[in-house]
């Protein structure tokens, strides 16, 4: 599979991950939200630059449990619940944002 | 162990490969992050050639392949604090904890003070803590 | 021509290293690579054998792998030569023969 943004071709696996983590830009995340018939505000994006920053760090993107707690500690309690992610992202918090974040699929995700 | 109506068991996870020549360290690591979902009591093993899984200042550039010695460091937000460390593997390799890299975990209920997870331990008494466990994973 | 044996797991694992040493004739190379960089630290339970192997046979280890274990080049035995991907290449050539000691 491949996500078509601005003429060129992203390569992805066939659940829409992009294959190459490099290749990321915001407009891919756009893209791929769009696709999926939702587009991204603010919100959206403070999630995935966290997903992104995360990941840099720790070299894996975390486990749903493992993101409400530390959202809530980096962007005030209101957020680092269940309910304010999976508003965002129905989905799937980790799921579905990492896929805009061009992450892999997270490690424990069941 | 229970807690409420859940039974809570012993799970350790003990790993005795150097990293990156076998798969078997970075599976390890997997499996306890996917195993963390579950709530049980986990500790984890560093011992023989698994004690090079903590090196400090590991750089994969070269080889080509992903380091995931960052990955040890999220440990602590997946409520894994017992990692323990066998001494005697440690010095027949010329190691002490001063080139491991440092495991932190924060303490829920000490107002989420920044505690050791790593536990340096001698063989005598790393038989005892394994012989308490419930389920023994190897890698 | 002399031969170059590659040894690729870890001292501690197996007696690959050691079988390797105990078969390779004067004046063969051997080079450590992947886990078999271990066998090329100082202060280890196997550094003296290493150290003793040396009198015999010229020993190398590769670069990158050490730094991808966070293994210090300084901590090496000394008299162990680190080198990269392209000595390698040229070590193979320079060689009559490969040895892969598995």
């Amino acid at each position: 599979m491949a996500i078509e943004v601005d003429g060129q071709s992203y390569e992805t696996d066939e659940e829409g991950y992009l294959e190459d983590l490099n290749q990321w830009r915001p407009e891919l995340g756009s893209a791929m939200a769009m696709a999926d018939g939702a587009p991204l505000d603010e919100n959206h994006w403070e999630v995935i630059n966290f997903l992104r920053e995360y990941y840099e760090e720790y070299q894996i993107a975390p486990a749903v449990r493992v993101l409400t707690k530390a959202i809530g500690k980096k962007l005030g309690k209101d957020k680092g619940t269940s309910k304010y992610l999976y508003e965002l992202f129905p989905y799937g918090p980790a799921k579905q944002a990492c896929k805009y974040a061009g992450l892999p699929k997270p490690t424990g995700c069941v | 162990m229970e807690d409420g109506d859940q039974i809570i068991k012993k799970f350790m996870y003990m790993n005795r490969k150097a990293p990156y020549g076998t798969i078997y360290a970075w599976e390890s690591l997997e499996v306890v992050l996917i195993a963390a979902a579950f709530d049980q009591d986990i500790s984890l093993v560093f011992a023989d050639d698994g004690v090079y899984q903590l090196m400090d200042g590991q750089n994969t550039e070269e080889v080509g392949m992903k380091n995931f010695s960052k990955t040890y460091s999220a440990l602590g937000d997946y409520d894994i604090k017992k990692i323990y460390i066998e001494q005697e593997s440690l010095e027949e390799r010329g190691l002490s904890l001063g080139d491991l890299q440092d495991l932190k975990y924060e303490d829920e209920d000490d107002d989420w003070a920044e505690k050791d997870s790593i536990i340096l331990i001698s063989r005598a008494e790393l038989a005892k803590v394994i012989d308490e466990q419930d389920v023994v994973f190897s890698f | 021509m002399s031969m170059l044996h590659t040894v690729n797991k870890s001292p501690f694992e197996r007696n690959t290293l050691e079988s390797c040493i105990g078969l390779a004739v004067p004046g063969s190379a051997i080079l450590l690579m992947e886990d078999g960089v271990i066998g090329a630290m100082a202060n280890t339970k196997h550094s003296e054998m290493v150290k003793a192997a040396m009198a015999n046979v010229k020993i190398y280890v590769l670069g990158p792998d050490l730094k991808a274990r966070g293994l210090s080049e300084g901590n090496v035995v000394d008299g162990i030569s680190v080198v990269g991907y392209g000595d390698f290449v040229d070590l193979t050539a320079e060689h009559a023969a490969v040895q892969s000691w598995l």
